[in-house]
């Protein structure tokens, strides 16, 4: 160490550099404050509700349509909603529908993950079933729901095996994706960590692929629920309990037309606030963390 | 008789060792040799820098040496797994920058409860005590590669290999981790295999350096740096020697313009 009283003279405290250029590049990322996403984005939504209850309402008091069996009255189908709840119906429908919905979902979760890491894994089965894996997503799965009905009766199972059918592709098929996009800078960086075989997959490529699976859970959701509502309209029948399918199908025969309104607006409203309670969440606690979700 | 073996292959009197190394890739018209019949020694806490210009298959070298890939001829030897750094960072971005370093520990098979201290003592080796739980995208660059040396080291190798690791960040910060680098290296006793095209670097930083002809890549020549650490990379003699091996390196690039 000869050369130390040169250096103590131009370097007055060792790494003080260093610790001036990290504050110097170091960026703050803050929470939006709660007014602020009140304003932009709980309020726009909340008005377009209003603007589309006033043309409703608008249409029935100027007499533009005044056949209440075609079109209720927003009261009417207020109503409808109120009669259930306090008959304690309500909230009885929409688990019936809820609970299937995600029992099957996760039943795709656990059968459509295995599937999608063989297809992006195992080329022989990417070749084999990957093009009908993709292809399967555009087939509508109300499809499924005449053989279903053959092949298992009017049951649960044969619900959770369209709801199955529905989601499975779109869950694999994401995942397939998000393994395609893992960048192979990671792949190297984990090899010669140690992270070779089963060890590499666990640690790097499954969650590097986070992105996309999530991806696909959605879609995946939206699909499981779609069909599990065309299930349960084509195939209502007394005995599986009412869910909200069910729910609009009675309403149909009965022509009560703000019944039919209530059912088609709890299925809007309960698909979207699954997707808003569960997947959205998810989906930006996954891009936040990784720095990917670029405020706008 | 166990112990013994283990005690005479544990005192190697190498951290790498190449011997004629050749590598060639398939092209669609025909093989094409990268590497040519490459020699080279890394002595255990020796530093090396491999300097070329482009198409002097620097990088295909250096993943040769950390076995991402095999050798079309020659053999490679090194003392254990080395260590990694690439011009990228390369930190997983789903890990904290205390996580990144603690999955290399608990991959070298670092018990659970000494993770944590020990990723830790690193971030204090590379003066980022405090920034165990920074995710990668609230770092700075030069902080992200200093996460990523202290990830190297957590892997314990004796020999850590850098792919351009500094190439792309700007001077100031490129000037503070080369003390950096210079500093850890004298701590740890490491050998260290360093790659750059920059003649500079090259020098400020190594005991040799080894300049690599291009297409195929080649020794071309070799020098001592004979100069005492720390250097800085203004320093009159480190422009001297810059200045010679930069005349050299523009004869081997001068002669690909010829035919």
């Amino acid at each position: 160490m000869a050369s130390t009283d040169t250096t103590t003279t131009n370097a007055p405290a060792e790494g003080s550099v260093e610790a001036g250029l990290d504050a110097l590049e170091t960026t703050q990322s803050s929470r939006t404050p709660l007014r602020r996403t009140l304003v932009d984005k709980v309020l726009p939504p909340l008005a377009a509700i209003v603007v589309v209850l006033v043309v409703w309402q608008g249409l029935i008091t100027l007499k533009i349509v005044d056949d209440p069996t075609k079109l209720p009255t927003p009261g009417a189908v207020w109503g409808a909603f109120r009669e259930d709840w306090l008959q304690g119906k309500l909230l009885g429908y929409i688990w019936t529908s809820v609970s299937r919905g995600l029992l099957g979902f996760c039943l795709a979760l656990l059968i459509g993950t295995p599937l999608g890491l063989l297809v992006a894994r195992v080329r022989f089965v990417r070749a084999a079933i990957g093009p009908i894996l993709s292809g399967l997503q555009s087939l509508p799965s109300v499809a499924w729901v005449p053989p279903a009905v053959i092949w298992l009766g009017l049951d649960n199972s044969m619900m959770y095996t369209v709801i199955l059918l529905g989601a499975v592709p779109s869950i694999a098929n994401g995942l397939v994706s998000g393994v395609d996009q893992v960048p192979p800078l990671f792949l190297r960086a984990g090899r010669t960590l140690g992270a070779t075989g089963v060890k590499g997959t666990w640690h790097i490529t499954l969650p590097a692929a986070l992105p996309g699976y999530v991806a696909g859970m959605k879609q995946g959701w939206a699909f499981s629920w779609r069909s599990l509502m065309a299930a349960e309209i084509i195939a209502s029948f007394p005995d599986l309990g009412t869910g909200l399918g069910q729910l609009l199908e009675n309403a149909r025969t009965a022509s009560d037309m703000a019944m039919v309104f209530e059912a088609i607006l709890l299925i809007l409203f309960v698909g979207i606030a699954i997707d808003l309670l569960i997947f959205s969440p998810l989906e930006r606690w996954v891009l936040r963390s990784r720095g990917l979700l670029v405020k706008g | 008789m166990a112990t013994t073996l283990a005690k005479a292959a544990r005192s190697v009197e190498y951290a790498a060792r190449l011997e004629h190394v050749s590598k060639s890739f398939a092209t669609p018209g025909g093989s094409q040799l990268v590497l040519d019949d490459i020699s080279l020694d890394v002595a255990p806490g020796e530093f090396v820098t491999l300097l070329g210009a482009s198409g002097c298959g620097k990088s295909t070298l250096l993943n040769l040496v950390a076995g991402l890939d095999e050798p079309t001829a020659g053999t490679i030897r090194t003392d254990g797994r080395p260590a990694l750094m690439f011009q990228d960072h390369a930190l997983f971005p789903w890990l904290t920058a205390g996580k990144n370093i603690e999955l290399a520990l608990r991959l070298r098979g670092v018990p659970r409860a000494e993770r944590r201290g020990k990723a830790e003592e690193l971030l204090e080796l590379v003066r980022l005590g405090g920034a165990h739980g920074k995710r990668v995208h609230e770092l700075s660059g030069g902080m992200r590669q200093r996460v990523a040396m202290a990830r190297a080291l957590a892997q314990e190798s004796r020999l850590l290999l850098m792919d351009e690791p500094f190439a792309a960040l700007d001077a100031i910060t490129r000037d503070v981790l080369h003390d950096e680098l210079t500093r850890i290296w004298q701590e740890t006793g490491l050998s260290v295999l360093f790659v750059t095209h920059n003649v500079r670097e090259a020098v400020r930083l190594a005991q040799r350096v080894v300049l690599l002809s291009s297409r195929p890549g080649r020794v071309a020549r070799e020098w001592e740096v004979g100069l005492p650490q720390p250097r800085r990379i203004e320093d009159a003699p480190v422009a001297e020697l810059s200045l010679e091996i930069t005349e050299v390196l523009r004869g081997e690039i001068r002669r690909h313009g010829q035919h």
